[in-house]
Parts: structure tokens; sequence; C-alpha cells
């Protein structure tokens, strides 16, 4: 059983195009699907409201870890901290790293979510009894709006 | 098997690290085998055909209970233990979820930044 998410994707973009999509918060917030309040800071928290269609009373947050040019990009998060009603920031945070690698047809992006193994028990159940019937139909809002809008 | 006969295991928040160190001994994941069948089992049955003494069984029985992998049932006047699923299938479900989040949003990425 594996703790920790990594995931390749190749993208065809420059380096630089790609690192103003993950770091410039409104250009963040396009494909993340989150109006953040300001810029990212290493050290400091972001946030803002989600924009899922449903799911605007949400508040993302996250901290600023790390901010190499065109490299590196991390932060610190509670994935899937929806309930408005629970506060998240006991809990231990998960670390999200996006490493970025030149390639002939573009950028090589890796994306790693590590320490779950601190997520606790009736968080990881929680997660997925949410999951299951809503999201299904947001993606398929976001999928829609994504196609008109290429 | 009524719920009230259940005892659950003390640590109400099982950890992966705990869950990966309850079965990273080859004495409880055999302990484990027994019980994955499903059928509860006392102490002594879990012991028997092996050189465990009873001290040893509920040492490990203990760190299973633990991590939320068994728990105890009072049977008359004998605990029998019994296998519970719930922190893997947690465990692996929460992942898969996490990961499915990101493939969608890293599809997302790459149609910002190609277009």
């Amino acid at each position: 059983m594996e703790n920790k998410i990594e995931k390749t994707i190749e993208l065809n973009a420059p380096v630089a195009r790609v690192w103003r999509a993950l770091t410039d918060y409104r250009e963040f917030g396009e494909w993340f699907r989150v109006a953040l309040e300001g810029p990212f800071v290493p050290g400091q928290p972001a946030r803002g409201h989600i924009t899922w269609p449903g799911y605007e009373h949400v508040v993302w947050q996250a901290i600023v870890q790390k901010m190499e040019p065109e490299r590196l990009f991390s932060f610190t998060w509670h994935p899937y901290a929806v309930d408005p009603s629970v506060n998240y920031s006991s809990e231990p945070p998960t670390l999200v790293e996006f490493r970025l690698e030149p390639i002939p047809t573009g950028t090589r992006l890796t994306l790693t979510e590590s320490g779950f193994e601190n997520v606790p028990a009736h968080r990881r159940a929680e997660a997925f009894r949410m999951n299951d019937g809503g999201w299904t139909q947001q993606m398929k809002n976001i999928e829609t709006h994504v196609a008109q809008k290429p | 098997m009524s719920p009230k006969s259940h005892k659950r295991a003390r640590s109400p928040r099982p950890q992966q690290a705990i869950l990966f160190a309850a079965l990273g001994d080859d004495t409880r994941l055999a302990l484990m085998a027994k019980l994955v069948s499903g059928k509860p089992a006392s102490i002594a049955q879990l012991g028997a055909g092996s050189s465990l003494t009873r001290q040893a069984i509920t040492k490990h029985l203990r760190v299973l209970e633990r991590a939320g992998l068994v728990h105890s049932v009072r049977s008359g006047r004998e605990r029998q233990f019994a296998f519970d699923p719930r922190p893997l299938d947690a465990m692996q479900h929460y992942l898969d979820r996490v990961s499915q989040q990101w493939d969608q949003a890293l599809v997302r990425l790459k149609s910002f930044v190609e277009t």
C-alpha cells in the first residue's frame, strides 16, 4: 500500500509558462478552481473560496512552502478539508510538491503528495463517503466548462 | 455478534504508521492470516499448533488492536478476537480519491497551459 501520490504529466508548454500557471495566484485559481485572495508567498497561508458550482461556501487553504523559480513549488494543506464546521488546523497536513523539468516538447511536471500516514483514519473514511456522489457531477461540470473555454 | 459485544480498539484514530508497524511482523501476520477468514478466535485457538505462549499472543494482539485491525469480542468468560478490515479499506479509498482529484486537476492544468 502506497502512502504517497505521484503523478507525472508532459505539458506542451515551456517551463516558464507552466511556472506561471502554478504560482500566479489568479492563474492557479483558474485551473484549480479557487478564487484566491492574494499572491503565493513562501511561509504564508494562501486562501480563497472554491469556485466549483455547489462548493462556493468552502474555503480553500494552504501554506506555501517553497517557490524555487521554474523548478519547485510546494505547499501543505488538508486534502478534503471541505466541511466548514470542522476545524482542520489541528490535524497534520500533507505536502504537495510540483516539480518542473524542461523536455524537448515542453515541460515534464511531477506532482507528489505525501504525509498521508498522518491523516486521521476518520478523515480518510469521511473523504471517501462525501466524495462519491457529489464530486462526480462537479467534475462533469468542469469538463464542460473547459471544453467551452479552450 | 451483537454490537454490544464488540469492544473497539482503544485508539480512535489509528494512523497509517501504526498500521504498517502492526503488519510488519511475521508473528502478527501469521495471527492475521488466521483471523482474516472472518471467524473470531480465542487466544487458545490462535496459539494451537504454534510454540507461542499465551502472553506473547496477547501482546501481539494488543498491537493489532491498537491499529484497529483486530477487535475483541467477549464470549462468555473468554475473549475472542476478530479481524476488522476497515482501516485497510479506508486508507485505500482515501488515496484513490485524492489521486483521482489530482488526475482531473492536472488535465485542467494541461489544457490551461497548452492553449
